[in-house]
């Protein structure tokens, strides 16, 4: 076992990574904050405008109770001197003055503030743009190992959920933090000027509320990451129940599921209302203490006033301060809880961001040059990394692929008959021999290069929400209509489209029309035939189409093979009989090699699994099996 | 910053995230007293807690009005006029410690509960909405995408806590607002009127501002779900992307769309934020109305001091109040479109439900009967048509037919996932309506074609049907299926977790499983949706074992695709266009040489296999002969 501090200076490989990461958050608490707020200084411009108008907006803050308190002396003092009718016009000439400063200071705050909060905002939402970029790249480049087993809705939490949360710190948290920085040091120093004893009881809040924000940000940050664990569970369930409600239905399990749920949901909402009552306790404690500071102001600064020792100007101007401090002391409450959400947030972001693929391009890899056109397993190794619990393996694999060949490969299930597809296209990387195209080993060339050559027909096709034609050019979208409709007439699927009232335009996927599992495999195949790819895998991909659109599929696809090689990987053996080579795999290992004659009359598995698929007159496997019960 | 899409010309064929219209409104009505009298069925729990709340808000907003009267009597009072001075200034700062302890303890109330009942709120709608879910029909189901019930589940709920929680305190705004109005002009009248002059003024910018930051908003969320769209088209389709090298046309793609995202969120920014000097300058004005004429007041010696002090604080949080108003208007509207969503699935007719009185359906002796039966999913288009046939306890009957023929929703009717719209389903000599659901459900353990298995261990999913089942059961039933070999080679066993709809089985694996699942279940019949032809040979021998075992003295409905589960079912029911148009046995119909011989002499590996065109062909020959 690595332990965390290890994981952070080694470049963290997807394939190995712990996909819960919840061990490596917890001890990159700071570090994530640190890096949240350095991404957003990384916009010089807009973050410098913001805190210029930041400090603009706490320093024509800082004159609004300088003006009030001299408006109080003006009116309150002059008093005695304003008998006379000079005096009087030059108090009256003061005031408006005064009234004038007070109009500028608040127009300039506004306009600083409109400055501050819009730049803020602006580097909240161009990180978070940023972030999402980078995060939609990372999750395209990160390898099948990786997206084998992390949930899809974990990864849309984040892409959604944490990006909010990181953005949210930059948009108010920092410049706000700036400012209640300046307001309180510009503060301190103009009252302590005034009075030192007052000044300093004014601030006498200052260090109680940084004590107990910081304990509260620990605790807060912890219920934080436990009500996103807890809350993604709840997902986890709910989608689960959902996608499966037949199964519920079917064995009457609504009360047993409702108890999973509430299991889950209570806990939530207990960690809930942890939260709140943390997070209640300290704002409002924050603001008392505040209020405690005041009443002292008032009480001490009305002794003093009394004394003489200060007009009622400079109480005036002691408490209009604090007045002005009352919204940002509020403020720190949400501020303290939203570090607390940015460090879990970007520490579960990071984690995903941070991760370098297992297969990549190597430095200075280059483009695949296809001169032959042949692909070679050379006594090729594989095993799945050990997190998995995967234990097809396979070892010492040789093939030969080459143009005008057909290659099929055959063997029962977790044979390893699917890793080989997936390894000629590279989405995973062998552990032992090689594999070459042309004598270039597949890890030395470029993968995007690599994969325009190899094609692989998926044994699970995804369809997108779009339309066919779309999903058809999936590979190309640049494909002209006539090579698309090629490909779904060699792919026997033309015809079909055809029928549809919309024909190619017609929407498949989630919300489109649904296709039978043997036509979404058709498109599947044509998606790949349109590209025509030098190599060609199908990986059990007519498994759902019948015989006969199969025999005819084989047929319309006669005069491409020739110039192709083209890998066919299948359970049933008319799929592949015709092939130039059949290697039958067992356990990870070829155990049988030739052509469809030489194999039958080895008289070994493969000839097994013939006469076990040829029809059995009239002994059925089911009869058979019954019988031999009875 | 670059943000432009590259060089590249956008590829004519490609898109990013669906296709199909967001037809959900992000904004309703501000009120709709529908959505309003449902939510209010959600509160009644915490009708107290609520009263509660708002008094604490009512204290709270109080004593914040209250502090700066404080201050002026302790200017006015103790200091000015200096006679009694201390003793008063003394008990002015006692008074105020008592209004901020007060004020402490009201604030602590109301946000702690106010924040709690919210919360309780949320998660009650939640769970009411999934518990509703769970016996709505399965029709709805069927039609409805799981992800956007999720949103609802999920995104739609948070706004109706937002609305509880801003309602509360918006009740504490508008009664700051109006406090202040009250003890300005009490403290003096012409000074009052004169400082609120400046009220209409920024009622009117406001209500010029709001439908152009309204449309600023709306479209800022539109983008905002566009771009989450495509997010999920990105982690859901990451292999077909990579397979088919897609990753940079698709990030070209994402970018339009996260830019027009940022686009519209910065404009949105820029509507917020404008208000900002609009307030800011109108507070000025009305302090500097306060300091010149104020002023001249005390001057007069018109005014005290202390009263002029209190004016200039009220001022400052004057605004406040009418700013959170406003917000709470988009919050409303938010609410309502929410709360519609929300209440429209709890409104979702359970059309299958309990009938008062039903009766719990003991042992039975596993009998299935069709009376007369009509059904379908849309009315005037029926898919079964009076349909009738008896299955005799232990016996083994296949359904076989065309896609379409309307063998799924014969089985779906024996587990009553539908109600019959004519005739009669007949469980055991009951009508499945005048039973229980759960009890039928004992009766009748489901295999589907999909083996859908849940998170958990294999354990967990083996005992699902039968949560008190044992360990020995457990092992028992996988054994006899033959699925305990494949399951003692990983690594934990049978406490290995299936993750993501079990990724790590194999679907021969799965199938397996969900044999075991429904062997455990232990029930008298057994309704079964073959798999199709998706299983290699290996596994496929293993299955007709592990049915030939499940179906050994039970009463099975089997909707058969493999030619040897067919011949091995003790009777076959050819269905065609929702009529049954020939039964007997495998010999029966070969020598009646009808629809299912000719079918059967096709050779095709499952009788879903053959091209519909080539079916109707054969039925007009044989309507023809």
């Amino acid at each position: 076992m690595t332990t965390a501090s290890d994981n952070a200076r080694r470049p963290r490989i997807d394939s190995e990574a712990d996909p819960s990461h919840r061990v490596e958050v917890q001890n990159l608490d700071t570090r994530v904050l640190v890096r949240i707020t350095k991404m957003a200084f990384g916009y010089r411009w807009r973050m410098g405008l913001g805190i210029i108008a930041t400090i603009g907006a706490a320093v024509f803050q800082l004159f609004v109770p300088q003006f009030l308190g001299r408006a109080v002396d003006q009116a309150h003092g002059l008093l005695s001197a304003a008998s006379d009718a000079a005096g009087r016009a030059g108090a009256e000439e003061a005031l408006f003055a005064t009234a004038l400063l007070l109009v500028g200071a608040s127009i300039m705050r506004g306009l600083c503030t409109m400055m501050q909060n819009y730049q803020g905002e602006a580097v909240g939402q161009i990180l978070g743009y940023d972030l999402r970029m980078a995060y939609y790249r990372k999750l395209q480049t990160l390898s099948f190992a990786w997206h084998d087993r992390v949930h899809t809705g974990d990864l849309m939490t984040r892409g959604i959920l944490d990006i909010e949360g990181v953005r949210l710190w930059t948009d108010t948290g920092i410049l706000r933090m700036v400012l209640l920085t300046i307001l309180i040091g510009g503060g301190a120093v103009i009252l302590v000027q005034i009075d030192w004893l007052l000044g300093l009881l004014a601030l006498s809040f200052v260090p109680v509320v940084g004590v107990s924000a910081s304990i509260a940000r620990l605790k807060l940050r912890d219920s934080w990451l436990r009500l996103q664990d807890e809350l993604t569970t709840l997902t986890k369930i709910m989608e689960e129940n959902l996608n499966g409600i037949r199964v519920v239905r079917a064995f009457a399990a609504h009360a047993f599921e409702m108890k999973r749920y509430d299991r889950s949901s209570d806990r939530a909402l207990a960690i809930s209302h942890q939260r709140i009552t943390l997070f209640v306790r300290n704002t409002t404690t924050m603001t008392y203490v505040y209020f405690m500071a005041m009443g002292l102001v008032l009480w001490i600064g009305g002794e003093k006033a009394l004394d003489g020792e200060i007009t009622i100007g400079q109480l005036t101007e002691f408490l209009a301060f604090m007045t002005i401090l009352q919204m940002p002391v509020r403020q720190i409450g949400w501020m303290i809880n939203s570090i607390a959400r940015a460090s879990t947030c970007g520490g579960r972001l990071f984690n995903v961001l941070d991760l370098v693929p297992s297969v990549a391009d190597k430095p200075g890899a280059k483009d695949l040059v296809l001169t032959e056109g042949v692909l070679r397993f050379e006594n090729v190794d594989f095993s799945y990394p050990a997190w998995t619990q995967d234990e097809r393996t396979l070892s010492g694999i040789d093939l030969e692929a080459r143009p005008g060949r057909t290659v099929g490969i055959v063997g029962p299930p977790g044979s390893g008959k699917t890793t080989i597809a997936q390894l000629m296209g590279r989405f995973y990387d062998v552990t032992g021999g090689r594999i070459t195209i042309d004598g270039q080993d597949i890890r030395d060339i470029t993968l995007s290069s690599l994969r325009e050559a190899v094609g692989i027909v998926a044994q699970e096709p995804h369809l997108f929400t779009a339309s066919v034609d779309h999903n058809v050019a999936y590979g190309d979208p640049w494909a002209g209509r006539s090579s698309i409709e090629r490909s779904a007439a060699a792919a026997q699927l033309h015809n079909y489209i055809r029928s549809l009232p919309t024909g190619y335009g017609t929407m498949v996927g989630e919300r489109g029309v649904s296709l039978s599992g043997g036509q979404r495999q058709r498109l599947s195949i044509a998606r790949a035939l349109l590209l025509e790819n030098p190599f060609l895998v199908f990986d059990d991909s007519t498994a759902a189409v019948d015989a006969a659109t199969e025999q005819r599929i084989r047929m319309a696809l006669r005069e491409m093979v020739k110039t192709r090689a083209v890998i066919i990987i299948a359970h049933r053996l008319s799929s592949l009989m015709h092939a130039d080579e059949i290697v039958f795999l067992e356990a990870g290992r070829i155990v049988e090699r030739g052509s469809h004659d030489e194999l039958m009359a080895l008289g070994g598995r493969y000839r097994k699994l013939f006469d076990l698929q040829s029809q059995p007159g009239d002994d059925s496997p089911l009869r058979a099996a019954r019988r031999e019960q009875e | 910053m670059a943000r432009k899409l590259g060089e590249a010309k956008a590829p004519p064929l490609a898109v990013v995230g669906s296709q199909t219209d967001l037809d959900e409104d992000l904004f309703g009505r501000v009120f709709d007293p529908w959505v309003v009298r449902r939510f209010m069925a959600f509160l009644a729990p915490y009708r107290r807690k609520i009263a509660i709340a708002i008094g604490a808000v009512l204290v709270f907003t109080a004593t914040q009005l209250t502090i700066p009267l404080i201050m002026r009597s302790a200017i006015d009072d103790a200091i000015v006029s200096e006679d009694a001075g201390r003793e008063l200034l003394h008990m002015a700062a006692l008074l105020f410690a008592g209004v901020i302890t007060v004020n402490f303890v009201a604030n602590l109330v109301q946000e702690s509960t106010v924040g709690r009942v919210a919360q309780n709120l949320l998660f009650d709608l939640r769970r009411a909405m999934f518990s509703h879910l769970q016996h709505v029909s399965l029709s709805f189901m069927d039609k409805t995408e799981v992800g956007r019930l999720m949103s609802r589940l999920q995104g739609d709920v948070y706004a109706l806590q937002e609305f509880l929680e801003s309602s509360i305190f918006a009740i504490g705004d508008l009664v700051l607002l109006v406090g202040i109005i009250i003890v300005l002009l009490s403290l003096d009248l012409r000074l009052g009127a004169l400082t609120l002059s400046v009220v209409p003024a920024i009622i009117v910018v406001r209500i010029v501002w709001l439908p152009f930051a309204r449309k600023a908003f709306l479209h800022a969320r539109e983008t905002s779900s566009a771009t989450n769209a495509a997010l999920a088209e990105g982690v859901h389709g990451v292999r077909a992307i990579q397979e088919m090298r897609r990753e940079a046309v698709n990030y070209d793609l994402f970018d339009e769309k996260a830019d027009a995202n940022l686009k519209a969120h910065l404009t949105a920014s820029k509507f917020t934020n404008m208000m900002i000097p609009t307030v800011d300058t109108l507070t000025g004005l009305a302090m500097a109305i306060v300091v010149v004429v104020g002023g001249e007041m005390v001057l007069d010696r018109n005014l005290d001091i202390g009263v002029m002090v209190a004016f200039l604080f009220y001022v400052q949080r004057f605004f406040d109040p009418i700013r959170s108003l406003t917000i709470q208007y988009s919050i409303m509207q938010r609410a309502m479109a929410s709360g519609h969503r929300i209440f429209e699935v709890m409104d979702v007719e359970i059309d299958v439900a309990n009938k008062p009185g039903a009766v719990e359906l003991g042992t039975i002796d596993g009998s299935v009967e069709f009376r007369d039966v009509t059904f379908g999913y849309v009315p005037d288009q029926p898919v079964l048509r009076n349909i009738s046939f008896r299955v005799e306890p232990g016996e083994t009957v296949a359904l076989v037919g065309p896609t379409g023929s309307g063998k799924t929703s014969t089985t779906s009717l024996v587990r009553r996932f539908y109600d019959v719209w004519d005739g009669a389903v007949i469980v055991g000599g009951h009508d499945v309506r005048d039973v229980t659901q759960d009890s039928l459900g004992h009766q009748i353990a489901m295999v589907l074609q999909e083996p859908f298995l849940f998170t958990g261990t294999i354990f967990e999913n083996i005992r699902y049907a039968k949560e008190e089942a044992s360990r020995e059961t457990v092992i028992a039933a996988a054994t006899a299926v033959g699925a305990h070999d494949f399951i003692m080679r990983l690594p934990q066993g049978y406490e290995t977790v299936l993750e993501q709809g079990a990724a790590n089985l194999s679907l021969g694996q799965r199938q397996l499983i969900s044999f075991a699942r429904a062997l455990v279940a232990d029930a008298r019949i057994l309704v079964l949706d073959e798999a199709t032809a998706n299983v290699d040979s290996y596994t496929e021998l293993q299955i007709q074992k592990a049915l030939a075992l499940l179906l050994k003295g039970r009463t099975a409905v089997v909707i058969a695709h493999r030619l040897a589960t067919i011949r091995g079912a003790d009777r076959i029911i050819v269905l065609q266009d929702g009529h049954i148009v020939e039964t007997g046995s495998h010999d029966e119909l070969m020598a009646a040489e009808g629809l299912y011989s000719r079918l059967y002499r096709m050779n095709y590996a499952s009788f879903d296999d053959i091209p519909a065109e080539l079916i109707d062909k054969l039925s007009k020959s044989e309507r023809d002969t």
